[in-house]
């Protein structure tokens, strides 16, 4: 873990022991690059490397190479994510060739929500590969130049490879052996799902560091704010593998509803806080969702500001 | 066993429309067993278009058979003496039936009034469910006993994603997990092990998507 | 279906009383069954009503006329099957 494998910020971040953030942001439903641009006013300075979502929760939103692009060009490390829904392994690798040419750095790749909870649920289902077959594939073509048909690459794309894993989804007795497979499939670095319910995500964490993975992989804990009760109760009720304790909804529901926004950022304060001491994390990754003028905020209340410099 | 359902009735009556010699074409393979279309249904279907039409003043002349199936030449076959006499063939077996049909009597139209669904089994009286992708190159033997192209609605062979919540899939409460049921099957043989490896990406070619498939048996040839 | 289809106006399927049935379950099979030729008459054009199903004993003479003056009325409102017409959906 000593040696550089990118240009990745990210990578320099965490390899020189900093404590990185990486922020997120959705794509507009349209083509208009100015949406990207303004979001990315509000992340300057705050952030490592910024994930650009690749039509999340199977919602049709401009590309996620297109915006990743467009945040490079402002100053950022983007990190491009691909689902395996929608691309089969032919599309898959031809992008990750065009996004290491276009400059960009880091990759995530994911399994990718069905597309039945989406605004296009008559789509055909790709899912060619999965998550821990498309981090094997991109590994190969970044360490040793080939294809996934044994084939060789003319250059190889130089990507710090990142995973996603949900420390809440079921069954929990596996989390942390699926996170395990992963990192022998390739994966630098993890974010993992929007944490609530911190003791459960201790208790995750302390297996992880059972089996050493802490020491293969860089874990970025997932850190989103909460707006008010009812985004509390959604996030709870509607988003599959979403873990809000009560007493979060509580604490929120005991103050105004004007105030209760303030209170979200409050908390996820004290999460990071709390989350900062917990061995084996090596950074957060916030996704402010539509609330980008509140991560400037979080990162320095909860004393991340400046950036290093790296 | 091949599952699907009747068309709604006001799509049958729409295609037929224009016909009034009709053949109703039933089979006693699977769509029997999962009662889309035996001899029970392909009576029940007549007497309901004959009253149908009776209803709009219009005649419809319907002849019922039902063949022992329609994926077989020498039963489609059986129909020949009379089959022209009508302006077309409803039949209620699956897809392939209606295919052998249209394949062997072409100058009239094979019409389909089944909607084939997938390939499955019974759970109990009444309920039929998927099981099998005919993906080609069967991995049951590495996950239990339960097939992760059907069961898993993303067909991941490393699953479980991250949507599975409480054994249910992200798509629908209703839909268990796939690979929360090859996890418990696999503790359950004490084969924990192989879920530590990972399977490698499929060769699809061997499905569908490689193309329209046969099987040659040498063996068997006349 | 049959009967619609030669032109009967109205049917009445009288089964045991739920709970009673003397095949334990079959009155409650004919119930789904009727449910569902009741669907296909809608879908045809005729009017679902004149096809219904009535709990009853073989003892409960006095409901049994009841019931025969309730369907008698009814499909008297309703008039002749659309198939003895041919003019068409009644639904």
């Amino acid at each position: 873990m000593s040696k550089f494998k990118t240009n990745s910020r990210l990578e320099r971040v965490l390899k020189s022991g900093y404590f990185a953030v990486t922020g997120e942001c959705g794509p507009p439903r349209g083509a208009d690059p100015e949406a990207i641009r303004e979001k990315g006013e509000l992340l300057k300075g705050c952030v490592d490397a910024v994930n650009v979502t690749d039509c999340q929760t199977a919602v049709v939103r401009m590309s996620s190479l297109a915006s990743c692009l467009i945040l490079k060009e402002m100053g950022f490390d983007p990190v491009l994510q691909i689902v395996a829904r929608d691309r089969n392994r032919i599309a898959i690798q031809s992008d990750i060739l065009g996004a290491a040419a276009l400059g960009i750095n880091n990759l995530l790749c994911l399994t990718g929500d069905h597309q039945k909870a989406g605004d296009h649920p008559q789509a055909k289902n790709v899912f060619d590969l999965d998550s821990i077959q498309m981090l094997a594939m991109v590994k190969r073509m970044r360490d040793e130049g080939k294809l996934l048909n044994g084939e060789d690459l003319t250059r190889r794309p130089q990507l710090f490879i990142g995973a996603a894993e949900n420390p809440f989804a079921d069954p929990f007795e596996i989390r942390h052996i699926r996170l395990a497979k992963k990192v022998a499939a390739g994966a630098d670095f993890v974010q993992t799902q929007c944490i609530f319910n911190i003791p459960k995500f201790k208790e995750w964490m302390k297996r992880v560091v059972d089996i050493g993975l802490h020491e293969k992989v860089f874990i970025l804990a997932g850190i989103t704010p909460l707006k008010s009760v009812g985004m509390a109760r959604y996030l709870k009720t509607m988003v599959p593998g979403m873990d809000v304790p009560d007493e979060l909804i509580e604490r929120l529901k005991g103050v105004p509803k004007e105030k209760q926004g303030e209170e979200g950022v409050k908390i996820a304060i004290e999460m990071i806080e709390e989350i900062r001491e917990i061995p084996g994390v090596h950074g957060i990754h916030l996704m402010a969702i539509e609330w980008e003028e509140k991560v400037r905020e979080i990162v320095e209340g909860a004393g991340l500001l400046p950036r290093p410099q790296v | 066993m091949v599952v699907g359902e009747q068309k709604p009735l006001e799509e049958i009556l729409k295609m037929i429309e224009p016909f009034d010699r009709l053949i109703i074409a039933g089979c006693k393979g699977c769509v029997a067993v999962c009662a889309a279309g035996g001899e029970r249904e392909v009576r029940f279907l007549a007497s309901a278009v004959r009253t149908a039409r009776k209803a709009q003043g219009r005649e419809i002349e319907i002849r019922e058979v039902t063949l022992e199936r329609q994926c077989d030449p020498e039963y489609v076959e059986q129909i020949r003496g009379f089959v022209y006499d009508y302006q077309a063939i409803l039949s209620l077996a699956c897809g392939v039936g209606v295919q052998y049909l249209a394949e062997h009597y072409g100058r009239i139209p094979a019409l389909p009034g089944i909607n084939t669904t997938f390939v499955g089994g019974a759970e109990k009286q009444g309920v039929w469910s998927e099981k099998c992708q005919c993906c080609g190159n069967c991995v049951l033997h590495l996950t239990g006993g339960i097939c992760p192209i059907t069961r898993c609605s993303k067909s991941l062979l490393n699953g479980p994603c991250g949507g599975s919540s409480n054994g249910r899939c992200e798509i629908d409460p209703q839909v268990t997990c796939g690979w929360q049921l090859i996890l418990e099957r696999l503790k359950e043989l004490e084969q924990m092990d192989r879920y530590l490896e990972i399977i490698p990406p499929k060769d699809w070619s061997q499905s569908r998507d490689g193309g329209p498939r046969k099987i040659i048996r040498e063996d068997l040839l006349r | 279906m049959k009967c619609f289809e030669e032109g009967i106006d109205g049917v009445f399927v009288a089964g045991c009383l739920e709970g009673e049935c003397h095949f334990l379950v079959g009155n409650l099979q004919a119930k789904r069954r009727v449910q569902y030729v009741k669907k296909v008459l809608q879908s045809i054009g005729i009017n679902p009503l004149r096809l219904e199903m009535y709990n009853l004993s073989a003892a409960m003479g006095a409901r049994f006329t009841e019931i025969t003056w309730e369907m008698t009325n009814r499909i008297k409102e309703l008039g002749p099957n659309p198939v003895k017409t041919g003019r068409g959906r009644e639904v």
